[in-house]
């Protein structure tokens, strides 16, 4: 395009914006994941050596650790699929009453953190103090209780509960834009329903059922929260609570560190894996059948079932969303964890408390709403130039940037943690461990991902050709990008800038590896409030984030409804 | 004096030679159309000339200046003085059609007062007035074709690129904005290079077309009427129109039609060629009922009616002689008025009102009129 270098110009601005773009994901990726790779498999002698990371993996805590991840991951991703694919096609393809508002509140759980479904899971579920096992214990004079959410099948439920609408947004996407003459040209050749679903419908959207079972199963493989607070109690960790506790608790002595790269790589090369296949099934074409336009599909006549269903997917909403919200809010204005929830017992003392009185809740919030501030917006400003090098600019040397652009994809938020320990603790004669740098630099390269994503959509959008004739037009390559590029992908970044603030307010991973006492984040500061035994204040606090949250995202959602409309 | 000269131009991609050595000269003031197959390279070359890319070797001028030279820093795009109009219109999104109109203005730093009336007289160029606060995806294709045109048209250029502006459109409007395309032309008196795959545009529009082949080559440059008339080859004739090839086999000195011993009549033959094919279009074919006699008279060829179409204004025919193929149509007024109603098998005989030799090595295997 316009700004192809002209020969002989070997080093003009051209190279500058990509060398900067290179250099930036060097440091902020590439560098990190180096170290652990570095650390895992070469010794302090710096030699190769593999035998000592077989021997890590042998040990029975890593062992476990892996295995827990696995059977973790794959019970999360069968349970979502399910589910996600299930109500996917409730509510595009049956004749279901109030579909739309059912879809709206199916997608809820995208906003919620995990890790603070898994808490009130756990006020709920414990398997003492819980509120439903209390519950039926008393009424049934039971000894043990009615279920221990500290299990396996605790953590995958808490999980699937919060990650199936992965799964769900993807197949509602590919049901609703699916070219119904497919389904229709398969009724006129005789046959039914039951067997076009099977041997029509379900083929067709495979790929995005598969697609959005692969991203769970990424996510759940590196996720921290829910097994952090579920999980320890009980011993089960995986792979990123291993890192954490090593870490944590060996203050950083070699052999931890050792079972943490170790860890780290297999999450790496896993998490690698995933992203290949899932771009290998999504590129086998199944676009050509899903047509771009709005279709109205053939709906199923639910008949008898049309009320039990509509009562089993309010019943949902109301136990997986509904419950443990309210339970939040609800102890958090209680005295004391255990009191029942009755009007004299009820107030907002501890909300006053951390909002106001509290300097740990008070640093916690401010230095989760500063570094997400931070964080957006140098990410957003980097990730529009990375973007623009990647998508629109025609230099030598692009394909090394194109590799690095998708490392931020593929690294786990514990991965990114332990390697920008490992890279800014004093190794290149930066330390700033234990202060807030260290997590910005942290959010920086986890969040980059979006950042691409959300800028590159954008900058696809803005033709070759519209540059092109701004600079017939007479304007200079400075000029048409103020006045042509800027305009036109301003809502891309505006949307990797909330795509970034919000996570960031409740971002627990990353920030919990690289914390120090006066630099708590929100989730930081829940988290150790909780396991502190403080339960009122951490939900009081929890509370506050859930807030914080749904506020920003009612912004958000008014914000892309104007912008689309207008 | 708006002249765009091009002197031994190449331009390579990689492996691929879009032209090489290519040489052309676009006069002040003319409405010139570089024709030719999708793929041929006319789109690059329209790129060169703009300022997009860069010419691997040779030399472009605009007027007297020398604006990209092999090997040497080349003026860019926004110093040509040129006016784009792109095959996919390139209208700002985010602009109304004023400010997209105004926005070349905007940049040479003319006073807002000055600039939105400028700008509405270009809009006005372009039978816009009324819509200038619309944005653009509040426009038809042809509006937003009309704004393209507008903004290309506002700072007074002396050179316009168009690069296949019309083949978004659908026929009608396409029909209209031609004529007004030339008409601006005129009125103006601007230097206009056109690029398109559509040949009856190219007639409609141009003082002078140049016929570019898949390889990049110029194979004819001229007038319409002398392209379309005096082709210098089959890739040209074939480009134009329908075209009838006839392939011949020679029995001493006589040139036969197909396979068989009727002797076609025609202009003097070229020189050296082996196998010659006489190409026409359906308009230069004269058909006749035959008289009975076994055979046609001296001159006219006797042929047999392949497939008849009725189309309504025109009775469409496909017809053989001695293996050889080609096609005519007579209108149906005159078809009943003559006796010319012809069914599937009749015989009949066939004159021509002009017929071009052609070399057979230049003419596909299998080819059909269509």
């Amino acid at each position: 395009m316009s700004f192809s270098l002209k020969k002989g110009e070997t080093f003009g601005t051209a190279q500058i914006i990509l060398f900067l773009s290179i250099a930036i994901l060097v440091i902020v990726v590439a560098v990190p994941v180096l170290l652990i790779f570095a650390n895992a498999f070469w010794d302090n002698n710096g030699n190769f050596n593999l035998h000592d990371v077989m021997n890590v993996l042998r040990e029975p805590d890593t062992y476990q650790a892996l295995l827990n991840s696995v059977i973790i991951a794959s019970g999360t991703t069968i349970g979502s699929t399910t589910i996600g694919t299930f109500f996917a096609w409730l509510v595009t393809r049956t004749d279901l009453p109030c579909k739309k508002f059912m879809k709206a509140m199916f997608l809820v759980p995208f906003m919620l953190p995990s890790f603070i479904g898994a808490l009130a899971w756990k006020m709920l579920l414990s398997p003492r103090a819980g509120y439903i096992n209390r519950f039926f214990m008393d009424i049934f004079n039971l000894d043990e209780p009615f279920f221990n959410i500290y299990s396996y099948l605790g953590i995958v439920l808490v999980e699937i509960m919060y990650l199936f609408p992965f799964v769900f947004i993807q197949v509602c996407g590919a049901l609703e834009r699916m070219d119904p003459t497919l389904e229709e040209s398969a009724r006129i050749s005789g046959a039914g329903l039951g067997t076009i679903t099977r041997k029509i419908t379900i083929p067709l959207v495979l790929p995005s059922i598969l697609s959005g079972a692969l991203l769970i199963m990424l996510y759940s493989m590196a996720h921290f929260g829910t097994v952090a607070v579920l999980g320890i109690e009980n011993g089960i960790y995986n792979i990123p609570t291993l890192i954490y506790e090593r870490i944590h608790q060996s203050a950083g002595s070699f052999e931890s560190i050792r079972t943490g790269t170790v860890l780290a790589s297999v999450l790496v090369v896993s998490a690698a894996f995933i992203i290949w296949m899932q771009n290998k099934i999504l590129s086998k074409g199944h676009f050509q059948i899903i047509a771009g336009k709005s279709f109205r599909p053939m709906e199923l006549k639910l008949r008898g079932l049309r009320i039990p269903l509509l009562v089993a997917c309010c019943t949902y909403i109301a136990i997986t969303i509904v419950l443990p919200t309210a339970v939040i809010f609800l102890v958090g204005a209680l005295p004391t964890y255990g009191m029942p929830f009755t009007w004299e017992n009820l107030s907002l003392e501890n909300y006053k408390f951390i909002l106001f009185d509290n300097q740990l809740t008070k640093d916690a919030i401010f230095n989760s709403v500063s570094l997400g501030l931070s964080a957006a917006l140098i990410t957003m400003f980097t990730g529009v130039m990375i973007s623009y090098v990647i998508v629109k600019m025609k230099v030598r040397g692009k394909g090394v940037l194109e590799f690095l652009g998708m490392l931020p994809f593929s690294v786990p938020g514990s991965v990114i943690a332990l390697g920008v320990i490992l890279a800014w603790s004093g190794k290149f004669g930066i330390n700033i461990y234990n202060t807030v740098w260290i997590i910005l630099l942290a959010y920086i390269a986890r969040y980059m991902a979006f950042s691409l994503k959300a800028n590159s959509a954008a900058l696809e959008q803005v033709h070759d050709s519209l540059v092109e004739a701004a600079r017939a037009c007479g304007a200079t390559m400075w000029q048409a990008l103020k006045d042509i590029v800027l305009p036109l992908v301003r809502p891309g970044m505006l949307a990797a800038f909330f795509l970034i603030f919000l996570p960031s307010l409740r971002e627990l991973t990353v920030s919990i590896m690289l914390y120090a006492p006066t630099t708590r984040t929100i989730g930081v500061a829940i988290y150790t409030l909780n396991e502190d035994g403080e339960t009122v204040v951490s939900a009081a606090l929890a509370g506050v984030a859930l807030v914080l949250i749904i506020t920003g995202q009612s912004i958000i959602n008014r914000f892309i409804a104007r912008t689309t409309k207008g | 004096m708006a002249t765009i000269i091009l002197e031994s131009v190449s331009k390579r991609y990689e492996a691929a030679t879009i032209f090489s050595d290519l040489n052309l000269q676009v006069e002040h003031g003319e409405c010139f159309t570089l024709l030719g197959p999708s793929g041929c390279g006319k789109t690059v070359l329209l790129r060169l000339i703009a300022g997009f890319e860069t010419p691997d070797t040779g030399t472009i001028r605009i007027g007297d200046t020398v604006v990209a030279s092999a090997g040497e820093e080349s003026v860019p795009p926004d110093r040509r003085d040129l006016g784009v109009v792109f095959q996919d219109y390139a209208v700002w999104p985010h602009m109304t059609v004023l400010q997209n109109v105004g926005y070349p203005l905007k940049l040479a730093k003319i006073p807002e007062k000055e600039y939105i009336e400028q700008a509405m007289r270009a809009i006005g160029l372009v039978n816009m007035v009324g819509l200038e606060k619309r944005l653009p995806s509040e426009l038809s294709g042809g509006q937003q074709q009309r704004v393209a045109l507008a903004r290309a048209l506002v700072a007074n250029p002396s050179i316009m690129l168009l690069d296949e502006p019309l083949s978004n459109l659908d026929a009608n409007l396409r029909e209209e904005m031609r004529f007004e395309i030339k008409e601006l032309q005129r009125r103006l008196g601007i230097t206009v290079l056109y690029v398109t795959h559509d040949q009856e545009i190219a007639l409609a529009i141009s003082d002078r077309i140049a016929i570019m082949d898949e390889t990049g080559r110029l194979r004819q440059l001229g007038a319409p009427v002398d392209i379309y008339e005096s082709p210098v080859d089959f890739f040209v004739f074939n480009f134009m129109g329908v075209a009838n090839a006839l392939r011949t086999n020679r029995r001493g000195d006589a040139v036969c039609v197909g396979e068989g011993a009727q002797v076609l009549h025609g202009p003097p033959q070229p020189a050296g060629v082996a196998s010659l094919v006489a190409g026409c279009r359906p308009s230069d074919v004269i058909l006749r009922r035959p008289d009975g006699t076994a055979d046609a008279p001296e001159g006219v060829l006797r042929g047999k009616i392949r497939r008849a179409s009725f189309l309504g204004a025109v009775m469409d025919y496909l017809i053989e002689i001695d293996g050889a193929y080609l096609r005519t149509e007579v209108e149906t007024q005159e078809a009943i008025a003559r006796n010319l109603m012809f069914q599937d098998g009749d015989p009949c005989d066939i004159g021509f009102h002009a017929l071009h030799w052609f070399d057979g090595a230049d003419v596909p295997e299998g080819h059909r009129p269509v």
